[in-house]
């Protein structure tokens, strides 16, 4: 006996001997209908559960996606400072970040194609249940129990693997979201020991950027010292100045030196 | 013949058509007797393929017990030895 037969035979004793448990067939109808009712529960749950999962994910997609552009910046911004060794740092946290978001998106779509498939079996499994409670009230109003026997038998068998079949769907689904789950706390947990939250926007202690920033005021007070310098030596000796048009004259004093100030920032 | 793809529902397929997919089936349960991964993959691709193409769905109203039963795509070896086991995987 090939594999489909063997699987339809298992499920067929399944419902057999569910059949069985009941003296009366057509309470069995009245227990299925209600085992069908709890079954659709879960399955919505289940697409629920999936949803939310899809969507943590997708909102630590978007978080890593912020890390990788910001680390992508400092890493111009430190290369234009001729921090060559910070760029390189900022690089290789990009490539770590970078890891982790394609295995994200390899995940998500993992999780769609599950939320597809479990709404595609609630609405079956919706449809099945919709028509077996009219053919067990037309049976319950029609047959003695005696009668119902065989007319219950094809419909409950047909429901039955039905049944089996979500199920079995359902426990997939409950297995990934937990596994999804387990990574999702995984990756949270990264973000919060640090060892992504340099990347992150935001985070309290930025080294990268503590770097970048102290190089930046560095700059901006070795401007400020050069501005002052030459305040002082302009007050002294204002003909030291190259391209003063006149002497004393406080105005064009001050306009070269502000000027290099603002490319001194500039360059940091 | 009503036929199930586990996971996606059940098709109407006509007597003609279910020797050439009792035949993919042989290959089938070769693969799982040998426990040969490879083999079962693409034996099972292709008896699903084959299925889609000489069925045709039927209502989602449907309560009729399937003669065959096919596993889902995708499924792994380990899961059909599971399913073809005591039945103790089939919930409920």
């Amino acid at each position: 006996m090939g594999v489909m037969k063997r699987v339809s035979t298992i499920f067929r004793a399944k419902a057999n001997k569910a059949l069985d448990k009941y003296e009366d067939p057509r309470e069995t109808l009245d227990y299925s209908y209600q085992t069908q009712l709890e079954l659709l529960q879960k399955v919505r749950r289940g697409v629920a559960d999936v949803a939310t999962s899809r969507k943590r994910v997708e909102l630590q997609m978007n978080q890593l996606q912020q890390s990788s552009d910001k680390l992508d910046r400092q890493a111009r911004d430190a290369l234009a400072a001729g921090r060559e060794d910070l760029a390189r740092e900022a690089l290789t946290r990009k490539a770590g970040v970078q890891t982790q978001l394609t295995d994200l998106q390899g995940q998500y779509a993992n999780l769609q194609g599950e939320e597809e498939k479990l709404t595609a079996a609630s609405q079956r499994l919706q449809a099945k249940v919709d028509a077996f409670r009219v053919r067990k009230e037309t049976i319950k109003a029609t047959y003695t129990a005696a009668e119902a026997q065989t007319r219950i038998n094809e419909v409950f068998t047909g429901i039955s693997e039905e049944m089996s079949d979500v199920g079995l769907a359902i426990q997939r689904a409950e297995d990934k979201t937990e596994q999804m789950k387990a990574r999702a706390g995984a990756i949270d947990e990264l973000m919060a020991s640090g060892a992504l939250s340099d990347a992150l926007g935001g985070a309290p202690h930025d080294d990268i950027q503590a770097e970048l920033d102290r190089m930046g005021a560095g700059s901006g007070v070795d401007a400020e010292l050069a501005r002052m310098k030459s305040e002082l030596a302009g007050s002294s000796a204002p003909k030291q100045i190259a391209g003063s048009p006149g002497p004393g004259d406080a105005v064009p004093q001050s306009g070269p030196s502000f000027s290099k100030e603002q490319s001194g920032s500039g360059e940091a | 013949m009503i036929i199930r793809i586990m996971g996606e529902g059940q098709l109407l397929v006509d007597d003609a058509n279910v020797d050439a997919l009792n035949k993919l089936d042989a290959s089938l349960e070769a693969a799982v007797e040998k426990h040969d991964e490879a083999a079962f993959a693409a034996a099972l691709q292709a008896l699903l393929a084959k299925a889609r193409e000489v069925g045709t769905a039927l209502p989602a109203d449907a309560l009729e017990p399937s003669g065959l039963i096919l596993p889902r795509e995708g499924a792994t070896l380990d899961e059909v030895r599971d399913l073809l086991g005591d039945g103790g995987l089939i919930p409920g």
